[in-house]
């Protein structure tokens, strides 16, 4: 039992609140992301979570056990933090055991479980090292180290890799996949603003915006059927192309309309089927326009990106201007004409008031 | 012959691009002439003079190293270098324990935490004149802190300690420690704030009791600091004169005697330059002692390649 509740959680910093009655139910073993852009409050949770702020109201459960007013050290949590926080002048070995010989562990046990650790990570050559002799990536592994000899329930990431470039940071995110399947039953619960990171790594992903979770749901989930305009615009890069308009009126069907263009929708699209005449929000992803042979004429191709596998191309009529990701074998000219044609059964319709999805 | 050319290269370079402009080569010339005469000269007049037999007014004769001789056997000078040692070791320990533990109470995030900070940095902004004189009238028999209690009924305590030949330099000790361990705090305190945030949330999840994240990762953390209050600390060591001539007068007898008295007492009173220049000398050995393994640390060192 290494789930982790968090019910009805408040947590004010004076007068300001800055988590207001939220609610999150983690199952055990599972892999969950905090996502979210800076002063969403992603941090604040975790925090909380992790016994580092005081709770204003509401509770934590770890493991089914209310630890909502217990010491960190004793709610069964390992943490990893941005800047590493390593003690310094201390070998790495030291660092990874000072908790454990503050909790009075056996000698023999406290090396058992850092042996097997350092094994874990591939750092047994760095033991007694220092950490300022180490690099970035370095540091963070003995930092998750550090974290896996307190052998917890649930681990804690603090925004891990922000501090690592971006090819040690495809490394790392690799290795705490890896290091989630071996652990099994061990729950973590990731901060991030990186959505690469969220996607990649996640069971469920929480995405928080002004303090409140938008959307919990698979990675899968969260990309395909985002649950409001934030999310949607939020998830996924490049980023979905959204347009303003409205339901037509006495078409057969469900039928999107603007000044520029217009598509018709399966019905299965929305959930509700709006009322015709409507201000809703059409969205549609990058990768599911083809470049032409569609009913979107008009557009001529603005700006080129090509990325290697595939080339992401802006296509623009007038003041409408949309990114799509081609995958073709042939150069897209700047100035072509082409007919955009999107994929109907992939959009999203949201409402333009609300944002919520329909 | 080729190996020493190439190793001579690069200094070339370097030397022409350390040559300065003509305008800031005169403008340095009256700051340099002012070093070589004030600082470099008068030192190198007071080494020679302490060769002399001067008494009033210095002579140029020579006599070879008598005046150490008889410094060396004046039980004056030996008490004076005594006492400053103890003072030294003394003052510094307790300006940096007490400093430390100042500028931990106040990193506790306290209510006031303004008000404390200028409290116990306000004895700093006073000189040790006015340092002396306080304690001086503190630890007055008849009329500071022991005429009080007296008056009070507990004349069992004796808070003689300035005037007791025993315990009067632990009475200068005091009152530096009162004087001086602000600025360690307001140092220290600098670097406790600069210590990563994070850190402590780590100790905190590791279950690291908090005396023991400051003696065993803050601590390490304020090496820096701590180096720089132990040089400005240690200049006041060496310097230690006002404070005794203003609370002890050097007394009672010679008790509280420190070098730097000794010297001025000999320059201007008793009229023995050549004892008075012999014991300045010995203090500048002294410093060039304590200072030359940090100089060598700092500046010879960094040299060699890592």
């Amino acid at each position: 039992m290494n789930g982790v509740n968090v019910k009805d959680v408040s947590v004010a910093f004076g007068a300001l609140k800055v988590i207001d009655g939220l609610s999150l139910d983690i199952a055990e073993g599972e892999f969950i992301v905090l996502l979210g852009p800076s002063g969403c409050g992603k941090s604040t949770l975790l925090n909380a979570i992790a016994g580092l702020l005081d709770v204003e109201e509401g509770k934590i459960l770890i493991g089914g056990r209310n630890v909502t007013w217990e010491e960190p050290k004793d709610r069964s949590i390992a943490m990893v933090f941005q800047s590493y926080a390593l003690y310094p002048r201390m070998s790495v070995r030291q660092n990874m055991s000072f908790g454990l010989k503050m909790a009075k562990t056996p000698r023999a046990d406290i090396e058992t479980r850092v042996t097997r650790a350092a094994e874990m990570l591939q750092i047994t050559h760095l033991l007694d090292r220092r950490p300022d002799q180490l690099s970035g990536g370095q540091r963070q592994r003995v930092a998750i180290g550090r974290a896996l000899v307190r052998d917890a329930a649930v681990f804690l990431f603090d925004e891990p890799l922000s501090n690592l470039d971006a090819q040690l940071r495809n490394e790392l995110r690799l290795e705490i996949k890896r290091l989630h399947m071996e652990l099994g039953s061990t729950t973590m619960i990731y901060v991030t603003h990186d959505q690469i990171e969220a996607m990649t790594l996640a069971d469920r992903i929480a995405v928080m915006k002004d303090r409140e979770i938008q959307q919990l749901g698979a990675p899968d989930e969260l990309y395909h059927r985002p649950a409001n305009l934030f999310v949607a615009g939020f998830v996924g890069s490049p980023k979905m192309n959204f347009l303003e308009g409205r339901i037509a009126a006495g078409a057969s069907g469900l039928m999107f309309e603007n000044d520029t263009v217009s598509l018709s929708l399966p019905d299965d699209v929305c959930a509700a089927p709006p009322a015709p005449g409507q201000a809703v929000t059409l969205g549609v992803r990058p990768e599911h326009i083809a470049l032409d042979g569609g009913t979107w004429d008009g557009f001529r191709v603005d700006i080129v990106e090509p990325l290697g596998a595939d080339a992401l191309v802006w296509a623009r009529r007038d003041r409408t201007s949309i990114q799509l990701r081609v995958t073709t074998d042939e150069p897209v000219k700047v100035g072509t004409p082409v007919a955009l044609a999107p994929d109907p059964r992939r959009a999203n319709l949201f409402d333009t008031e609300t944002g919520r999805r329909l | 012959m080729t190996t020493i050319a190439t190793t001579e290269e690069p200094t070339a370079p370097a030397r022409r691009r350390r040559r300065m402009p003509l305008a800031a080569a005169i403008a340095l010339v009256p700051a340099a002439i002012i070093v070589a005469v004030v600082y470099v000269g008068c030192m190198i007049w007071t080494v020679r003079l302490s060769f002399t037999s001067s008494r009033l007014l210095p002579n140029l004769d020579f006599v070879g190293f008598s005046q150490y001789e008889r410094l060396l056997s004046n039980t004056r000078f030996l008490t004076s270098v005594e006492n400053i040692v103890l003072f030294g070791v003394l003052f510094i320990a307790a300006c940096l324990v007490f400093g430390f533990l100042m500028a931990v109470f106040i990193d506790q995030r306290i209510r006031g935490e303004a008000l404390f900070r200028t409290i116990f940095l306000y004895p700093y902004s006073m000189s040790f004149i006015v340092t002396g004189l306080v304690w001086q009238w503190v630890l007055n028999p008849t009329l500071g802190v022991e005429d009080t209690l007296h008056k009070l009924g507990l004349t069992f305590i004796d808070v003689d300690w300035a005037v007791n030949r025993d315990t009067v330099v632990y009475a200068l000790v005091l009152a530096a420690v009162w004087h001086g361990a602000g600025l360690v705090m307001a140092i220290l305190l600098a670097g406790l704030r600069g210590v990563d945030a994070d850190l402590w949330k780590a100790a905190r999840v590791d279950g690291i009791p908090t005396w023991r994240v400051y003696t065993s990762i803050v601590l390490p953390l304020l090496g820096p600091m701590i180096v720089t209050a132990v040089v400005l600390l240690a200049i006041s060591v060496a310097r230690l004169y006002d404070l005794v001539v203003a609370m002890t007068g050097g007394g009672p007898g010679i008790a509280s005697d420190v070098p730097a008295k000794f010297v001025m007492d000999h320059l201007f009173e008793r009229s023995n330059i050549g004892l008075a220049t012999s014991a300045a000398t010995m203090m500048l050995i002294t410093v060039a002692i304590v200072l030359a393994p940090w100089v060598y640390a700092r500046y010879v060192r960094p040299q060699v390649p890592r």
